[in-house]
């Protein structure tokens, strides 16, 4: 299932400067590892070692933060627009 | 200028002084590094006079803010004519408060005396100041309300284009202080972390100072006034205690590190302060964690009537449950109701009338004091953030008053006679 991933300008340069990409997967976790077979160096921009995400990052799919779905269990529909942003703006 | 580069405050890496707010290598907030060691070469008195011979605003702190070139204006004198100058509000002893609650010493300092009535002045006073020596020429920001107004204000002050997005919801009042100023004004339907969100993928895609977003290390470095200017209000001192409110987390956190370099730098001297958060029950992401025992906040969908304060998803959170646990405080949430009432106590015992915000900061203060955890001798600062006439629905059907028609009969049948209104002179 083709996920449309929206990525930050911190982590362009890691993925020779998109802006977003298409890849494949039915959960976010899936959608990552696509990523990650992509674009090698954003693992461990955006995962620590264990898998979970890094403190600092969000993602949404959709526009809800996972963390109000099922975490990188949350399923992601054909189509759906995953988005990855800094988690320290605002307030 | 003794500010050096900016810094990941995660894994220290280091950027230079533009408008970035994310580590590219672990995604940790960068934060404004300082060589102040140059400062204290004349020594400690000398510092504190060049400090209270400056401005009777934040420019006074100047050298402790992260400007290049130095205060905005001709000179540090002439700044207090220039833009709008926030800062040196009173810090008012409030031994009324005090009494009721059953302490000793208690001061309120009230920030709801800033141009555009919220602390916020600080804090854009130093962003826009800042976006204007790195060449923007349009100042922006996500708000649940104060910050609207401030930026909106700062701009028209300076001649700034801006762009200000609020959530939908937000009351009339902040909508209305907001559009005066002539702003781009966008209500987002969604919440707090729904605009946050949508500014902080904009920020990528325009050539914009967002004040809290690609500005944040120098705009939160503005709320370290509120620290500096409460130690030289009390004589260059330090407070025992601070009860400030937590939404974001960066007042919190920036407070608390104005205290700690004022003392490394031995401008003040002694233990520094227990921090105490506060936050609403219908939105206390932080409050949560600090329960818990976590180190993360796990974020929430807000619903309280405290709006200001209605961030589900704090980014300083992390950094504010650290600072309340290393400095034997806590982060307390309060409900509704108890806003309400921290909203009529401070107002009936000091005159000072604040806003939701207010009162949750007021009514936390009520929990810790009932609950016994502040010893009655401590020196302890309640930090009021904001003002009531913008919040005037948490207050409307809290009283009873009485219409007459203008005869003394009337007076004496409707009020006189009345138990709730006879004796209230007392």
């Amino acid at each position: 299932m083709a996920v449309t991933v929206k990525i930050p300008t911190q982590l362009r340069g890691a993925a020779d400067g998109a802006s977003e990409t298409q890849v494949d997967g039915a959960t976010v976790k899936e959608v990552l590892d696509s990523l990650y077979d992509r674009f090698g160096e954003l693992r461990e921009r955006i995962s620590d070692e264990d898998g979970s995400l890094r403190r600092f990052v969000n993602i949404y799919v959709s526009g809800e933060d996972i963390r109000f779905l099922d975490g990188l269990d949350t399923e992601v529909n054909d189509g759906a627009e995953l988005t990855i942003l800094p988690a320290v703006a605002g307030g | 200028m003794a500010v050096s580069n900016l810094q990941c405050r995660e894994c220290k890496a280091q950027y230079p002084l533009d408008a970035l707010y994310v580590c590219e290598r672990c995604f940790g907030p960068l934060e404004v590094i300082y060589d102040h060691s140059r400062l204290v070469e004349g020594g400690v008195n000398e510092l504190r006079r060049r400090i209270q011979g400056g401005p009777q605003n934040i420019w006074r702190y100047a050298d402790f803010l992260p400007l290049v070139d130095g205060p905005p204006g001709p000179s540090g004198r002439l700044a207090s004519r220039t833009g709008l100058p926030a800062g040196c509000t009173p810090l008012i002893r409030a031994d009324r408060l005090a009494k009721r609650l059953g302490l000793r010493e208690v001061w309120v300092k009230n920030d709801a005396a800033n141009p555009t009535h919220s602390f916020k002045d600080r804090v854009v006073s130093v962003a826009a100041a800042r976006a204007r020596e790195l060449g923007f020429q349009v100042i922006a920001c996500a708000s649940t309300g104060n910050l609207a107004n401030s930026v909106a204000a700062h701009a028209a002050a300076l001649g700034l284009d801006s762009y200000v997005f609020i959530p939908a919801d937000l009351e009339e009042q902040k909508v209305l202080a907001t559009g005066v100023y002539g702003t781009k004004l966008v209500a987002v339907k969604g919440n707090y972390d729904d605009v946050n969100r949508l500014c902080t993928e904009l920020s990528a895609e325009r050539d914009w100072a967002f004040v809290n977003v690609n500005l944040r290390p120098y705009y939160a470095e503005g709320s370290k006034t509120l620290a500096y200017e409460i130690s030289e209000q009390l004589g260059f001192e330090l407070p025992d205690r601070c009860v400030v409110p937590i939404a974001s987390g960066s007042l919190f956190t920036k407070i608390a590190k104005g205290f700690a370099e004022w003392r490394d730098l031995g401008l003040v001297d002694g233990e520094l302060p227990t921090m105490n958060g506060a936050q609403a029950q219908g939105c206390s992401p932080v409050a949560n964690a600090f329960a818990s025992g976590h180190e993360v906040c796990r974020p929430v969908k807000p619903d309280t009537i405290a709006k200001s304060l209605a961030i589900g998803n704090p980014a300083d959170g992390p950094y504010a449950l650290e600072e309340a646990r290393c400095s034997g405080g806590s982060i307390d949430a309060v409900s509704d109701d108890e806003i309400r009432a921290g909203i009529a106590l401070l107002a009936q015992t000091t005159g000072v009338f604040t806003e939701t915000a207010g009162g949750v900061t007021t009514a936390v203060l009520a929990k810790l004091a009932a609950r016994g955890d502040i010893d009655p001798s401590e020196r302890v600062v309640l930090v009021i953030t904001g003002e009531g006439l913008k919040t005037l629905d948490a207050v409307r059907g809290t009283f009873e008053y009485s219409e007459i028609d203008p005869t003394v009969e009337q007076f004496q049948t409707h009020v006189e006679r009345i138990p709730a209104f006879a004796g209230t002179g007392s």
